[in-house]
């Protein structure tokens, strides 16, 4: 490899604060950790402040009047406005922590789909939506009399905007959209998206589970009146989403879950509601997790998140181009010069799983399986798919570990 | 080498390449189909009895999945002439897994096990033992 065309990231440093990545699997092989699109590693810093956060000042927040509690209140405010920031949003009421990326979507549902929609209403989405918004719009549809529609993919895994702009129209409430396809590694345009909902009135909620681990996210650029992501595909801990909503959608809004902390004044006969975020988090919420989530934040601000998207890209470009150099593989999606870090496959003969089980056996961890896309793999013909993707502390030598277990895989089955 | 490609072996290969009865009886006693969602893997296969009514004559089964589960029906296919369906009730996981001769992985056993699922559903569904269901599945 020529050295011009060295992202410019330390991946050896890098790897150093992520002690999972020198463990052995499979009897001794080292493991090739190629399944980040469904859950990123934790390096060191992320794993020390949940650790200081529990031995230092554990305590529940906004309640006690006492030092742990302010100092745990204080850094839990502070992450939300650190997840704030990281997406371009204004500030922590625009910030509502959530379990995951489909809490922040099921929110939104009972929130506000639930409330608003009625008969004759639709809901735009795309076929290659994740089971996250797709089954949660869906149900909301059922009981609400909506009706949801599907921007149908081109033939390369893009989205077909002209039948975009046909099917948003004045009944559209709202446009739910992947940024980042899960399995196809479609970079979905959400910005022209956006405009075309709100020349509609209708609004737009971007799933940016695949997005906002790796590539910078701007919600005010995009105009995204909801924008979710999960903490634990951006080397933070599981448990934590985070829902950035519109302060005046958000404001409007009813809440979600009932109970304490969202609450402002309760009487036996009533209640009010708390400030925002607080009136979306109800009951002890994720404190810890938030801590350690903007900890990650500082991690991935520390490296670059241009570094890590310029890393990621020149990492799936090579995947895809060694994949398919034998010509018995299918990848799904567009070219290996225009998508996310995801490379999702077929090998002519061998089902995902089986490849799978293999792969396991040297050392290499991908997804099979469907990917909680299972309507867009009915589309694209096939019951599952094997999908490798990529994050900051993958090699080229990891790739090609991943495609000498997929001939050895070829050895077995030919 | 670890347990996965252990899977593999020769005869399961043998197997999922070129599977023993696949296809469809003329005139089957009964026929039941299965899924197993975490692969995807579909069966469906076809039983005819002898005049006794409980005896297996010969079976014939089609699908499409994973080399553990095609490979799973079609042994189980050579399998099952000659037995009574209290016998196939009578099977259970481990008796699957001997008949497969590998070790499967806990992440694959439920491929391994489909065949004998849609079997004996459809037997039980035959003897009236058990409500009419469409499918089998793994999770049930």
């Amino acid at each position: 490899m020529e050295a011009t065309e060295q992202a410019p990231l330390d991946v050896e440093a890098i790897r150093a604060d992520f002690p999972i990545l020198e463990r052995e699997v499979a009897d001794g092989r080292d493991l090739v950790y190629l399944d980040n699109a469904a859950t990123s590693q934790t390096p060191d810093q992320v794993v020390d402040a949940i650790a200081d956060y529990y031995r230092r000042y554990n305590s529940n927040v906004h309640r006690g009047l006492h030092e742990l509690s302010q100092e745990a209140s204080v850094a839990y405010e502070d992450a939300h406005d650190k997840l704030a920031e990281f997406v371009g949003g204004e500030d922590r009421e625009e910030m509502v922590f959530t379990k995951n990326t489909t809490e922040a979507e099921n929110l939104v549902a009972f929130a506000w789909g639930l409330n608003e929609l009625g008969p004759g209403d639709e809901v735009v989405l795309t076929q290659m939506e994740h089971h996250a918004s797709l089954v949660t719009w869906q149900q909301v549809a059922e009981k609400t009399g909506a009706e949801v529609k599907y921007i149908p993919i081109t033939d390369e895994g893009y989205l077909d905007m002209d039948a975009a702009a046909e099917m948003i129209t004045e009944d559209t409430q709202l446009v739910n959209v992947v940024h980042v396809s899960n399995t196809l590694g479609t970079v979905n345009p959400v910005g022209d998206l956006a405009d075309i909902a709100h020349d509609h009135d209708a609004f737009i909620f971007v799933d940016g589970a695949q997005a906002a681990p790796t590539r910078p996210v701007d919600v005010q650029e995009i105009d995204a009146d909801f924008y979710a992501f999960s903490g634990h595909k951006m080397l933070g801990p599981t448990g934590i989403g985070c829902l950035y909503g519109k302060r005046h959608l958000l404001e409007a809004m009813e809440p979600y879950l009932y109970g304490g902390m969202m609450i402002k004044k309760v009487t036996y006969e009533d209640s009010t509601w708390n400030d925002l975020p607080w009136k979306f988090e109800a009951g002890t919420p994720v404190i810890a997790q938030g801590v350690a989530l903007a900890e990650a934040v500082d991690y991935i601000e520390d490296v670059g998140m241009e570094a890590i998207q310029a890393h990621e890209e020149e990492l799936t470009e090579y995947a895809y181009d060694r994949l398919t150099e034998t010509g018995d593989v299918d990848v799904y999606g567009p070219p290996g010069d225009d998508r996310g870090a995801v490379v999702s496959f077929n090998v002519d003969g061998i089902h995902a799983h089986d490849l799978s089980s293999i792969l396991n056996d040297y050392g290499v961890a991908i997804r099979a399986g469907d990917h909680c896309t299972q309507p867009l793999h009915d589309t694209l013909g096939v019951a599952a798919s094997a999908r490798a993707s990529f994050y900051l502390y993958n090699t080229r030598e990891e790739v090609d570990a991943l495609v000498d277990a997929v001939d050895e895989a070829r050895d077995i089955f030919a | 080498m670890s347990m996965g490609s252990d899977m593999y072996r020769q005869q399961i290969l043998d197997h999922y390449r070129n599977p023993r009865n696949q296809g469809e009886l003329p005139e089957p006693t009964f026929s039941h189909e299965g899924y197993n969602p975490s692969c995807g893997d579909e069966l469906e296969f076809d039983v005819e009895l002898r005049d006794d009514g409980e005896t297996i004559e010969r079976v014939a089964f089609r699908g499409e999945g994973c080399a553990i589960s095609q490979a799973s029906a079609s042994m189980l296919s050579e399998k099952l002439p000659g037995m009574t369906l209290d016998e196939v009730d009578e099977l259970d996981r481990d008796d699957v897994l001997d008949m497969l001769g590998v070790e499967v992985t806990p992440m694959r056993i439920k491929c391994a096990v489909l065949s004998e699922k849609v079997v004996q559903d459809g037997a039980e569904i035959y003897a009236g033992e058990a409500d009419e269901v469409d499918q089998t599945t793994t999770e049930d």
